[in-house]
């Protein structure tokens, strides 16, 4: 059995330089509690050598010059605790979440993936600097032993069975984390080290500190064993930034939904998977001066108009920053929040990566990442009811259609199977006497065109429309439909084809697009009691 | 000389690094052609080339819809993701099912103006990975679509060129002038009607529901090709064509209903 802890020193503040990467190079001082009283909970080295220390007064830190200053952020300590454990569950199944800072992991059988426990430790160094942590790993075939490793030994530490006690005698004492009277008592004895601690009998050590002092006693000698307690893998990937200054402007906003981006990416990447869906909260500042439509919605509806919410859903997992940061902006330019942001909250639904290999024979498909920013910017040039793929609609109403959205197949199975139908509608096409003709198109006047007709003997023979004048020298009629009789939208209509030859007046005025003959369809509509032009064969 | 040859080379290929790779390196001028589904135009433009700009233009009535249909047809059956920008919102769902398309594979874009349709176009280009694309300003006037600069027609070219992309523009006038690998129009020559009566009955005044659209015969000639000239295709070798002259074919267009 082997054991590798991930420690986080000065967790605080690597949650907060996490959220904001730009302060990791720069002095900084974390306060916790209520102005005046706040205090400095951590600070980074540079922050201490500019003489910044702990339960300083937040004001008197305030006066120290290029020190950073940030409010402790307990949720950002969260969604940094909820990644870390993430990188754990990437490299192992049996993750111990020890403490807001530490994690075990099981590593029995796990190295020889990486060829050696080394290599592991520094897999496992690596993945959290991906996340913005930069821990500790210590390996040790007993639990304890390897937590207390990794909060004392800065890097990776290695410690081989049987050494555990020679390794861990240098340690101070303050790393077995003992009760503030038995470290006090310890200290008067003059027992600084884990090896100290060791040398004493256990029979007088009982006696005088109880059962703690034995526990304590076994953690120094590293013979303390426990089995690892588990914890259940994380199904939700959440993100949030809570902002100092409230953002009204999209670039702002869009850089700040961009770090976030990349860190649950970073978190779905670990566990090797991907988003089908992102949710976007965001909390909006109260405006002095409100927009009074806004107010008026908001007593009509019950909607809480403070929060803002957005849902974006993939047609395919996906878990590139970029892509998914560009989809985002698109959704937040044609409807954007109506206040000033002052928390940003970004949820991601997991799911299975896309995995798909082409065929060698399956033509060229659009990349469905491009394809749904694509879309994305089509529906917000012409709308989203306009972009799409047509799908017909199971009634006689003339021209029902819906908008469906744009999947084409491309997959081998598609592909055989029209490939079988095509080889099937080619050869029927070659024994078919018709093979030679194509199918007549239809064209359609959206919205349809009004027209004035004059009938003879029941049959048109005359037709004005769009300002031109026209014979009727042949017409197939009346073609009669009708249905939802029993709804509003019920129809009832004689279709007729017609082929109409345009006077030279009409010729002359759009000379190029007018032809002399033209077939059209048009038809009486007998619920509106007038002739429309519904479209023409092209 | 050989040496400032040599020198001369290098500075020029130095200028265009980055921008035209290998510019002294003589391109692959073999395109790959694709059928119509319409035999008669294949034989005659050998079928549409890959990563080019096609117009078909011609007034209204005169086939090109159905040119349109019958490519889209044969593209979508091929599993190829195809789309159509449509300048006017005329085209009907309905009627290209009955033609053959599948829909599935189809991206409808519903503009309402002119610009609409080229940024759209510009999108979709931009996506890459569709096998054919279809503007079509068949009821945009030819004076609207006159004003359009010709570096957009240059730059649509450029975006198609080297993929295996088909950008086909309907209109009732060509514009994109050498942008343009192959120019088609057409024109409607008659329309045919057909009786459901025996001849001797057919009183068409009385009983005009006894006629029927039969389609109508539709001549496609080539008004420009930069790929045909020199370039055998498989459609050549289609039989039987009633051909006026080496420029230009007609062929039938029949009525499908039930849409």
């Amino acid at each position: 059995m082997a054991f590798a802890s991930v420690y986080v020193p000065n967790f605080m503040l690597q949650a907060a330089v996490r959220a904001e990467p730009e302060l990791r190079d720069r002095a900084v001082a974390l306060v916790d509690g209520d102005p005046p009283l706040w205090k400095i909970v951590a600070t980074n080295a540079a922050a201490r050598r500019a003489g910044i220390e702990i339960d300083m007064g937040g004001s008197q830190a305030a006066l120290f010059p290029d020190i950073e200053i940030r409010r402790r952020s307990r949720s950002q300590e969260k969604m940094a605790h909820a990644a870390f454990l993430d990188v754990g569950w990437s490299a192992s199944p049996r993750v111990e979440d020890n403490a807001l800072d530490t994690i075990v992991l099981d590593i029995a059988g796990l190295t020889s993936l990486f060829e050696s426990v080394k290599n592991f430790a520094a897999e496992l160094t690596e993945r959290s600097a991906s996340i913005g942590l930069h821990p500790n790993v210590a390996v040790a075939s007993n639990v304890e032993v390897a937590i207390h490793a990794a909060r004392g030994f800065p890097g990776i530490t290695l410690i081989p069975p049987g050494e555990e006690s020679a390794r861990l005698s240098s340690l101070p004492i303050e790393v077995l984390l003992p009760s503030i009277e038995t470290q006090e008592t310890l200290r008067r004895w003059g027992i600084r080290t884990y090896g100290e601690l060791a040398t004493l009998p256990v029979p007088q050590l009982s006696e005088r500190l109880g059962q703690e002092g034995v526990r304590l006693h076994e953690l120094a000698c590293g013979v303390y064993s426990r089995a690892l307690v588990l914890a259940d893998p994380e199904t939700s990937f959440e993100e949030e930034l809570a902002l100092d200054f409230a953002v009204t402007e999209l670039e702002p906003l869009s850089f700040l939904l961009g770090r976030l981006l990349d860190q649950l990416c970073a978190r779905l990447t670990a566990r090797s998977l991907a988003a089908s869906a992102f949710c976007l909260r965001m909390e909006l500042q109260d405006s002095v001066e409100e927009d009074p439509q806004l107010i008026r919605k908001r007593s009509q509806s019950n909607i809480n108009l403070r929060t803002f919410e957005k849902t974006l859903r993939l047609p395919v997992p996906m878990r590139d920053s970029k892509t998914l940061l560009k989809l985002i902006r698109l959704q937040l330019q044609s409807d954007p929040p109506h206040g000033s942001i002052v928390k940003i909250i970004l949820s991601a639904e997991p799911a299975r990566p896309r995995a798909g290999q082409k065929g060698l024979f399956v033509p060229d498909s659009p990349d469905p990442e491009k394809l749904e920013i694509t879309m994305m910017r089509l529906a917000g040039l012409v709308g989203n009811a306009n972009v799409g793929s047509p799908q017909l609609v199971n009634t006689h109403r003339p021209g029902e259609f819906r908008m469906a959205p744009f999947s084409p197949a491309a997959q081998e199975s598609h592909f055989a199977h029209k490939y079988v139908a095509t080889k099937t509608a080619l050869k029927e096409k070659e024994t078919s006497p018709q093979s030679h003709r194509t199918a007549i198109a239809f064209r359609r006047f959206r919205p349809e065109l009004a027209a004035n007709v004059d009938s003879q003997e029941g049959r048109p023979c005359l037709i004005y429309f769009r300002g031109m004048r026209g014979n009727v020298i042949a017409a197939s009629g009346p073609w009669r439909t009708s249905g939802d009789w029993w709804e509003e939208r019920g129809w009832r209509q004689d279709e007729w084809d017609i082929e109409i030859h345009f006077d030279s007046s009409a010729k002359k005025q759009n000379s190029r697009a007018i032809p002399q003959n033209g077939l059209y369809r048009v038809y009486y509509d007998w619920v509106r009691r007038s002739w429309f032009v519904r479209g023409r064969y092209d | 000389m050989a040496a400032n040859l040599a020198q001369l080379r290098s500075q020029v290929e130095l200028a265009l690094a980055g921008r035209v790779s290998s510019p002294f390196t003589l391109r692959d001028l073999s395109v790959e052609h694709v059928a119509t589904g319409i035999s008669e135009v294949d034989a005659l433009a050998g079928g549409l080339p890959r990563g080019s700009l096609i117009e078909v233009f011609g007034p209204s009535c005169s086939g090109r819809t159905s040119l349109l249909f019958s490519a889209l047809g044969a593209r979508t059956m091929d599993a190829e993701a195809c789309a159509l920008i449509d300048g006017c919102d005329a085209f009907d769902p309905h009627s290209a099912e009955a033609a053959g398309i599948d829909l599935k594979q189809l991206l409808w874009v519903r503009c309402q103006n002119l610009e609409q349709s080229f940024r759209a176009t510009d999108f979709v280009l931009q996506a890459g990975g569709f096998g054919f694309i279809a503007l079509d300003l068949s009821d945009v006037s030819h004076e609207q679509v006159h004003r359009v600069p010709l570096d957009t027609w240059f730059r649509f070219r450029r975006a198609i060129e080297g993929t295996s992309t088909i950008l086909l523009v309907l209109e009732q006038e060509p514009h994109a002038k050498t942008c343009a690998s192959l120019v088609l129009q057409m024109e409607a020559e008659k329309s045919r009607w057909k009786s459901t009566l025996a001849p001797d009955r057919a009183d068409f005044c009385r009983y005009p529901f006894s006629r029927l659209v039969n389609g109508s015969d539709i001549r496609a000639e080539m008004v420009r090709s930069r790929n045909h000239r020199g370039i055998k295709t498989d459609f050549q070798d289609v039989g039987e064509l009633r051909k006026r002259d080496d420029k230009s074919v007609v062929f039938e267009t029949s009525e499908i209903w039930g849409f």
